[in-house]
């Protein structure tokens, strides 16, 4: 299980971001991690993977534990080391290099693989196998949601950490992006989902966080989080109007209520 | 037509040595966004490892081979010691210590090489080739072939090797390469050290023809026109750059007293820079350089 208890972290010594969040992911489930613009998600998963470094931010309190052990003192690719993978916020692929030369790299800590890596991630993805050799700078901008994703598998992490898998992909997109998340999951794979789009995140999950302002504000299975009103109203947009969405929504409304 | 293809002949081999150096150059700038001014350091020191290890009684292959080691581990610790601490600040300021670096390292080198001149024992003296009337010194070929040799090597290093795709990832993306397991620490310490034995290989010819002495790291300095005519960031560009500046010196230095002498003596020396001006006044980030790269 990846634990995160209490957890602080400072950016360039001032700026408090997380303010003792505490989340945990059991082996084999797919965890939700929700949150608006700024609450801190993407900060988390640098402190899970030894990012934090050259951000210039700091883990103040609290620890990150990988099945007991500490993990909040390693550097980045000893963190790969231990099975644990982050794959960044826009897609972030090697744009100059072809569509297996990003996989490749992928594959750094665990070259003997490669060839099983290479398969098991054509198999899931196929149209990464057609476009192989095509520069992946080229791609879709789904091909290289599915290229980042697929070359965090390379390191066969036993958990995945995805940072807006879905963030500006088409509705038929996001629903393919999903079963891929499923599919991996399904092949025993632990996942944390971080997302903005609550309704395809807690479609799949079986729990769930909301993060504001650097604190976990509400912490439940999936199914109740579906069932919330507030996440209703804010994140699935199911009450509000037309068009509205969860940015327009003045901050101190949405935390007051959650906090009631 | 004799005296052109000699002319040719001795610029792409001097040309190989500056392309050497400017590889070494690019490889540091590209993976660690440093611009490298102890090059010139880097160079004597490899050409005086040659020096010491061939007075030891090792053959002249393994002195050089030995003298790549020793500059390659050299490269590694300037790198460790006074570049990683830095990694953060401004570019400006990190391109200042490695001119310390170089002033450091060559300090300690004209020590080992004391006033005298000093050859490096080697293979090719002076020999020349009679290619149908055409004498060609033997070391100018070694040049060339040891050029296109360690060309071909880095180009299948970079492409194919799971440590050169390492390397090229952290060069376009720290961030990313981190996250798949890249030790970013090493591959800053890994261009060093590559730098660091092209700079010695580099040393070895520039001490074929003549001896190794306190002033031999002035020919390290024609790399930097090389890499700016060729672009900071471009490998090719590196090696077109090393041999566009041998030729033109060698061009300027066999015809231009003849047809131009009003231009005044040893104008060849002067000659690359009127081309880089050129070069930069058409393509102000080199001919195959990136247009958002930083200049210093
Ligand atoms: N490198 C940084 N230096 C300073 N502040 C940062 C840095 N990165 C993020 N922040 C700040 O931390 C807060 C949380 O950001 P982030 O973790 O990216 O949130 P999210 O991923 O939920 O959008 C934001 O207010 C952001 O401005
Ligand atoms: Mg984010």
């Amino acid at each position: 299980m990846l634990a995160i208890e209490n957890l602080e972290v400072v950016y360039n010594d001032v700026i408090l971001v997380l303010r003792g969040v505490s989340l945990s992911v059991p082996e084999g489930k797919i965890v939700a991690l929700l949150g608006a613009n700024g609450a801190g998600k993407t900060t988390l998963l640098r402190a899970i993977s030894g990012l934090l470094d050259i951000h210039d931010g700091e883990v103040t309190k609290g620890t990150v534990t990988l099945d007991g052990q500490q993990l909040q003192r390693l550097s980045a690719p000893r963190i790969v080391e231990r099975g644990i993978t982050q794959v960044l916020e826009g897609r972030r692929v090697f744009a100059e290099f072809s569509v297996e030369e990003n996989l490749r790299v992928g594959a750094h800590r665990n070259g003997r693989n490669l060839g099983a890596g290479l398969e098991r991630v054509y198999d899931l993805f196929p149209i990464l196998a057609d476009r192989r050799k095509r520069t992946a700078g080229y791609l879709s901008g789904g091909e290289q949601q599915m290229l980042a994703m697929g070359r965090g598998l390379m390191s066969d992490p036993a958990y995945l950490l995805l940072d807006e898998p879905s963030l500006g992909l088409a509705p038929r997109l996001v629903r393919q992006i999903r079963d891929l998340i499923v599919a991996i999951n399904g092949q025993g794979t632990t996942v944390l989902l971080v997302e903005q789009n609550a309704t395809m995140a807690l479609g799949i999950a079986e729990h769930g966080y909301v993060m504001e302002t650097g604190k976990v504000v509400m912490d439940a299975p999936a199914a109740t989080l579906r069932a919330d009103t507030d996440v209703q109203e804010f994140y699935l947009g199911l009450r509000g109007e037309e068009g509205r969405s969860f940015r327009d929504v003045k901050h101190y409304k949405r935390r007051k209520r959650w906090l009631s | 037509m004799t005296r052109l293809l000699q002319a040719l002949v001795a610029g792409l081999g001097n040309g190989s040595v500056y392309a050497l150096l400017a590889l070494g150059f690019v490889i540091i700038y590209k993976s660690t966004s440093v611009v490298n001014f102890a090059q010139p350091a880097l160079m004597v020191a490899g050409a005086t490892a040659v020096i010491y290890l061939g007075q030891a009684g090792l053959p002249f292959p393994a002195a050089v081979a030995g003298a790549m080691a020793l500059a390659a581990l050299l490269g590694l610790t300037v790198e460790r010691t006074a570049l990683r601490p830095m990694i953060g600040k401004p570019v400006f300021v990190i391109a200042i210590i490695t001119i310390g670096v170089d002033i450091v390292i060559r300090v300690v080198v004209n020590r080992l090489l004391g006033t005298n001149l000093r050859a490096i024992a080697n293979p090719w003296g002076l020999e020349s080739f009679d290619v149908g009337g055409v004498f060609v010194q033997q070391r100018y070929l070694a040049m060339i072939v040891t050029l296109a040799v360690v060309v071909t090597l880095l180009f299948a290093f970079f492409r194919y090797s799971r440590i050169g795709l390492a390397l090229r990832a952290t060069a376009l993306d720290q961030e990313t390469a981190l996250t798949q397991g890249i030790s970013v620490g090493v591959t800053f310490a890994l261009s060093w050290a590559i730098a660091g034995a092209l700079a010695a290989l580099a040393g070895t010819f520039v001490g074929t023809g003549q001896s190794i002495d306190q002033q031999t790291w002035i020919i390290a300095l024609k790399a930097l026109p090389a890499i700016i005519i060729g672009g900071l960031d471009s490998v090719g560009g590196a090696v077109i750059g090393g041999l566009v500046v041998g030729v033109i010196e060698a061009l300027v230095g066999t015809y231009q007293p003849t047809y131009a002498p009003w231009l005044g003596n040893n104008f060849q020396l002067v000659s690359p820079y009127v081309v880089l001006l050129l070069v930069l006044l058409v393509r102000p980030y080199g001919l195959f350089g990136t247009p958002e790269v930083e200049r210093v």
